[in-house]
C-alpha cells in the first residue's frame, strides 16, 4: 500500500499532533525515533543537521548498493535505508551550529516551535547556548526534551554508550541466556534501549504538551536512556529483594507456563513458540495432539508436575513438533485456543498477511532510491491512523520553506548564508 | 503554535489540571484500567506515574491473574505479595467488580462515563461477549479513548488467536535473532514485549486525547505487542533483508551487523560488554591492550570482516585481557580511556549502581504486605513537577468504598450486599 496524503479519505479528522512543531536535534536512533513517533501522527518535525555534523546514520557505505548511487559518493548520505525509516515524515534544514549565525537561526526556529528533542551528550546544549534557561527566554512555553545515555548528571554521565552498553548496565543483558550454567548470550540483535527510550521520550512530550495546553507552562524533561530501560525491569529488582538472589538466565523457562518454549519444526531453522498455562489450556493442547499416551502421564498432570519435569516435557513436545511445519502447528493449536506462533524472521514478518493488513511495513517513494519499504505503524489509531506521507528528507531539502517562509529570510540572504557555510 | 492557530486557546474538555502543579503533566486525566498480567496494567502504571487518576478494575476474589505469578517473598505464593503485580500496578487505585454481572456492568458504565481513557488487554472473545469492544462503546461514550492492547492486535487474520508474551516475542522478530545459531531462539526475558507495548499504548492514548481535544471524539487505540517490536526494532533487519537477502540469523554473544569488537565476553568475575564502532575508540582500546603480535597481521585490520567472517577468532585475541581482570578494573580502565566497555551488571549490582543511585533513581515504597522495597523509579524528570509520591499497588478491592461509595455515590447498604453476592 502506498502511503501518500492524497490517498487518505477527505473526511478524516486532523491528525492529533498536526498543530505542533518539533525540532529534532537527534542523531542515530533514540532521539530521531522519538521525533519520528510524533511525526507519524502529524507533528511537523524539523530535523536540524549540517554537512559539518550529519546524523550518524547518514554516514558510511550504503547498503542499497552502488548501482543506485551510480558510484557517486556524494550521494551516500541520501541512500541510507536505516536513516530513511527513522526519519520519514520529517523536514530537513541544514544549519551549521559551529557558526554564530547558524545558532541565531536555530534560536529563531526554536522561538516558533513547541517541542525540541535532543540526544546529545551531557553539556552539549549548554555549550551551544541552547540550555533550557536560555531557550525559554525565546519561547517561554517550550518543551525541551533531553535524552542523554546515562543522565545529565552522575559519575558515569560521560560514558560513551550505545545500545548494548546501556543494556549491559541496566541488568537486562544478565538474563539473556540458556541457563545460569552456560556462557552468557547477552546480546539482542537490535538496539533495544534506543527504542525503549524513544517511546518514553515521545510519551513525556505529548503528556507535557497536554499540560501546556491546559496551563500555558512548558518545561524541561530529561529521559535518560539507561533509566528508561531499567524502568521496565521491576520484576527482577523485586525478585532480588524478595528472595535474596538476583535472577539469572533461564532460557525460555517461565514458572507460569509449561510447555513454554520455541520448539523445532520439520523445516530447517524453523521454530514454533508454544505457551500453555493453566490446566484448561493443557487439556486443549492434549486434545489437539489427539491425546498421545505421554500426555496423560502423571508427570505432566498439573502445572506443578509439568514444571518439575520440564526437560522430559520439552523432549516429548519437540519430538512431536519436529514432524510438522510451524504453520501447520499454529493452525492446529490455535484451532484449540492454544497460544502458538511461528518464530518469525524479517522475511516471515514482511510477507505475513496479518502484519501486512495492519500496516507494519509500508512503502514510500524516495527521490534517489525509488520505491522503498520502511517499517510502518507500531500502533493503530482508528480514526487518525497517520502513516508515511513523505520520505526521509534530503539534507537541506526544506531550507527554503523553513528559513524563507517560516523565519522570513529574504532569498538574497539565504544565498549569502549559504556562501558563508552557515546554511551548510 | 503553527500558522495563526493558537493551540493553547482551545482548552481540552473534561479534565482539569492539578492546581498545585506538582502532580505531574497528566493530572486530571481519568483512566479506567481493566487489565491483567503485564501490558494493560503497565500502561495504567505509566499513566498514573504521569499524574493521571487510574482506577484499576479486578475480578472479585481472584483478582488480576498477575497476583498469582511471582516472584514472591521466599517463593511462597500470596495474592498480595506478587512482585510482578506490585510493580506493574504502582500509582493506581483498585476496585473489584464482576463486570459480567448486571450490577457490575452498570457500575463499569458509570466509571466509563466519567473517564477519558479506558485501557484493557483482555481476550477479544471476552471483550465481544461483554459488549466492551470499541464498536460497542463508541455510541454511548463518543469522547472515550479506548486503548486495547493484545498480543497480535484487534484487526487482521490473527486477531482472535491466543497469545502470551512468548508468542508475541516470536511474532515480533526479536526472538529469532536471540541465542546461538545452532540452538533454539530465546524469547526476550522478563515480559519485555508486554512492558514495551504498555508504554507505547500510554503514548498513543495521550496522542488520541490530544486528538479528542481538537475534535471532541475519542477513538480506538489498537496496540499489538508483537507489532511494536516488529516495526520499531526492525530498522536494521528490513533493509538487510531487502538489499542483501538476509532474512535472519542468531549470533549468540556478538552483534553481527557492525564492526569488531561488539560483543559480550567473560572476565575474571563475570561478563563485560564492549561496543567500539569508531576507529578512535578501537585505537584507544588497542593502546590499552599494549603491544601484541597479532596487531601486525593484516587479517586483524578489517573490522567488518572480523565481526562478520571470523568473529570467534577475533574475540580470542582480546579475550585473555578481559579474563585477567575484574569487572571493576575493566570499567575503570575503559572509563579513563574513553572506550565503550562496561560490566554486564546483574540485578543486585544494578541496585548498587553509582550512576543510578547518584540520581536517586530507585524509589522506596512501603506496602502493608511486603514492607519497604526499592522499585525502579520514573524515567522522566519534569522541571514542572516533582517525582511525586509513589503509591503502592492496591490491595484487592482496597478502594471499593472510596471509589464506588464516595465517588459514584453507591450506598453502604448496596455495597454490603454486592460484597455478599460477589459483585465486588
Amino acid at each position: 500500500m502506498t502511503a501518500s496524503s492524497s490517498t487518505l479519505p477527505e473526511n478524516r479528522p486532523p491528525l492529533p499532533l498536526s498543530r505542533y512543531r518539533v525540532v529534532d536535534f537527534g542523531t542515530a536512533w533514540a532521539g530521531p525515533m522519538a521525533a519520528q513517533l510524533l511525526a507519524d501522527l502529524g507533528a511537523e518535525v524539523i530535523k536540524v543537521e549540517s554537512r559539518e555534523r550529519m546524523d550518524g546514520l547518514r554516514l558510511g557505505r550504503p547498503i542499497v548498493g552502488d548501482d543506485i548511487a551510480g558510484g557517486d559518493r556524494g550521494l551516500w548520505p541520501e541512500l541510507q535505508p536505516v536513516f530513511h525509516g527513522i526519519n520519514r515524515n520529517k523536514l530537513s534544514v541544514t544549519l551549521n551550529l559551529k557558526t554564530d549565525n547558524g545558532l541565531l537561526l536555530v534560536r529563531e526556529l526554536l522561538a516558533r516551535s513547541d517541542v525540541a528533542i535532543n540526544n546529545y551528550s551531557p553539556g552539549v546544549l549548554d555549550r551551544l547556548g541552547l540550555s533550557y534557561q536560555e531557550v525559554r527566554q525565546l519561547r517561554p512555553d517550550i518543551i525541551l526534551v533531553s535524552m542523554p545515555a546515562l543522565g545529565e548528571t552522575g559519575p558515569l554521565r560521560d560514558v560513551l554508550a550505545y545500545a548494548p552498553i546501556i543494556q549491559a548496565l541496566s541488568g537486562l543483558m544478565s538474563v539473556v541466556g540458556y541457563s545460569e550454567d552456560e556462557p552468557l548470550v547477552g546480546e539482542l540483535q537490535a538496539p533495544w534501549s534506543d527504542v525503549v527510550a524513544a517511546i518514553h521520550a515521545a510519551l513525556a512530550s505529548v503528556a507535557a504538551l497536554r499540560h501546556r495546553n491546559l496551563t500555558g507552562q512548558g518545561q524541561l524533561i530529561e529521559v535518560a536512556q539507561l533509566e528508561a530501560t531499567t524502568s521496565m525491569l521491576g520484576e527482577a529488582f523485586l525478585e532480588y529483594q524478595m528472595t535474596g538472589s538476583a535472577p539469572l538466565p533461564q532460557g525460555n523457562f517461565d514458572l507460569a507456563f509449561a510447555p513454554h518454549n520455541n520448539y523445532p519444526c520439520s523445516e530447517p531453522d524453523r521454530w514454533i513458540a508454544i505457551a500453555v498455562g493453566n490446566d484448561e489450556e493443557w487439556s486443549a493442547f492434549c486434545q489437539a495432539l489427539d491425546s498421545p499416551a505421554w500426555a496423560t502421564d502423571d508427570r505432566f498432570g498439573t502445572l506443578t508436575a509439568r514444571l518439575t519435569n520440564i526437560a522430559e516435557l520439552d523432549a516429548q513436545v519437540s519430538a512431536w513438533t519436529r514432524r510438522h511445519t510451524a504453520q501447520d502447528i499454529t493452525d492446529l493449536l490455535q484451532g484449540y485456543g492454544v497460544a502458538a506462533m511461528p518464530v518469525m524472521n524479517i522475511e516471515d514478518q514482511f510477507i505475513d498477511p496479518h502484519l501486512q493488513e495492519r500496516q507494519a511495513y509500508m512503502e514510500v517513494e524516495h527521490p534517489h532510491v525509488g520505491i522503498e519499504w520502511l517499517y510502518g505503524m507500531p500502533w493503530l489509531l482508528s480514526s487518525t491512523p497517520g502513516g508515511i506521507t513523505r520520505p526521509a528528507p534530503l539534507l537541506g531539502q526544506h531550507n527554503d520553506y523553513i528559513l524563507g517562509e517560516l523565519l522570513g529570510l529574504p532569498a538574497g540572504e539565504l544565498e549569502r548564508l549559504q556562501g558563508e557555510q552557515v546554511i551548510y | 503554535m503553527i500558522g495563526d492557530i493558537d493551540v493553547t486557546s482551545a482548552p481540552p474538555q473534561g479534565s482539569q489540571p492539578d492546581p498545585t502543579g506538582n502532580a505531574g503533566p497528566l493530572a486530571g486525566v481519568r483512566v479506567v484500567e481493566w487489565g491483567w498480567l503485564v501490558s494493560g496494567p503497565f500502561c495504567g502504571k505509566v499513566l498514573g506515574e504521569l499524574g493521571a487518576d487510574v482506577i484499576k478494575v479486578e475480578p472479585p476474589v481472584k483478582g488480576d491473574e498477575g497476583r498469582a505469578q511471582g516472584p514472591f517473598p521466599d517463593g511462597i505464593p500470596h495474592p498480595e505479595r506478587s512482585g510482578l503485580f506490585l510493580f506493574a500496578n504502582l500509582n493506581k487505585r483498585g476496585i473489584t467488580l464482576d463486570v459480567e454481572s448486571v450490577e457490575g456492568s452498570q457500575v463499569l458504565a458509570q466509571l466509563l462515563a466519567n473517564a477519558d481513557i479506558f485501557v484493557e488487554n483482555q481476550p477479544l472473545s471476552l471483550i465481544n461477549t461483554l459488549g466492551l469492544s470499541y464498536e460497542s462503546l463508541k455510541g454511548s461514550y463518543p469522547g472515550l479513548v479506548v486503548t486495547s492492547i493484545s498480543p497480535y492486535g484487534r484487526s487482521g487474520p490473527y486477531k482472535g488467536y491466543s497469545g502470551a508474551d512468548l508468542t508475541a516475542n516470536a511474532m515480533s522478530g526479536l526472538s529469532f535473532g536471540t541465542g546461538h545459531a545452532h540452538r533454539e531462539p530465546l524469547t526476550t526475558p522478563l515480559h519485555q514485549a508486554s512492558y514495551l507495548a504498555g508504554v507505547g499504548a500510554a503514548f498513543a492514548s495521550i496522542v488520541a486525547l490530544l486528538g479528542r481535544d481538537l475534535t471532541g471524539r475519542g477513538q480506538l487505540v489498537d496496540v499489538a505487542e508483537a507489532q511494536v517490536i516488529g516495526t520499531l526494532l526492525t530498522g536494521y533487519h528490513l533493509p538487510t533483508y531487502i538489499y542483501r537477502g538476509v532474512a535472519g540469523f542468531r549470533s549468540g554473544n556478538r552483534m553481527r551487523l557492525g564492526l569488531f569488537p561488539n560483543c559480550v565476553l567473560p572476565c575474571k568475575d563475570g561478563y563485560i560488554c564492549i561496543d567500539a564502532p569508531q576507529m578512535e575508540q578501537y585505537r584507544r582500546f588497542l593502546d590499552l591492550l599494549g603491544e601484541q603480535d597479532w596487531m601486525e597481521d593484516p587479517r586483524y585490520r578489517d573490522r567488518r570482516a572480523m565481526s562478520d567472517q571470523y568473529p570467534e577468532e577475533a574475540e580470542a585475541l582480546i579475550a585473555p585481557w578481559f579474563m585477567e581482570r575484574t569487572k571493576q578494573e575493566i570499567l575503570e580502565a575503559c572509563l579513563a580511556n574513553r572506550i565503550p566497555c562496561v560490566p554486564v551488571q546483574t540485578f543486585d549490582e544494578v541496585m548498587a549502581d553509582p550512576q543510578l543511585n547518584s540520581r536517586d533513581f530507585f524509589s522506596e515504597v512501603e506496602h502493608p504486605e511486603v514492607g519497604r522495597l526499592r522499585y525502579p523509579g520514573q524515567p522522566f524528570r519534569f522541571s514542572g513537577s516533582g517525582p511525586g509520591a509513589v503509591r503502592p499497588a492496591p490491595r484487592l478491592g482496597q478502594h471499593n468504598h472510596e471509589v464506588l461509595g464516595g465517588e459514584l455515590g453507591i450506598s453502604p447498604a448496596t455495597l454490603e450486599s454486592w460484597s455478599q453476592n460477589g459483585t465486588i
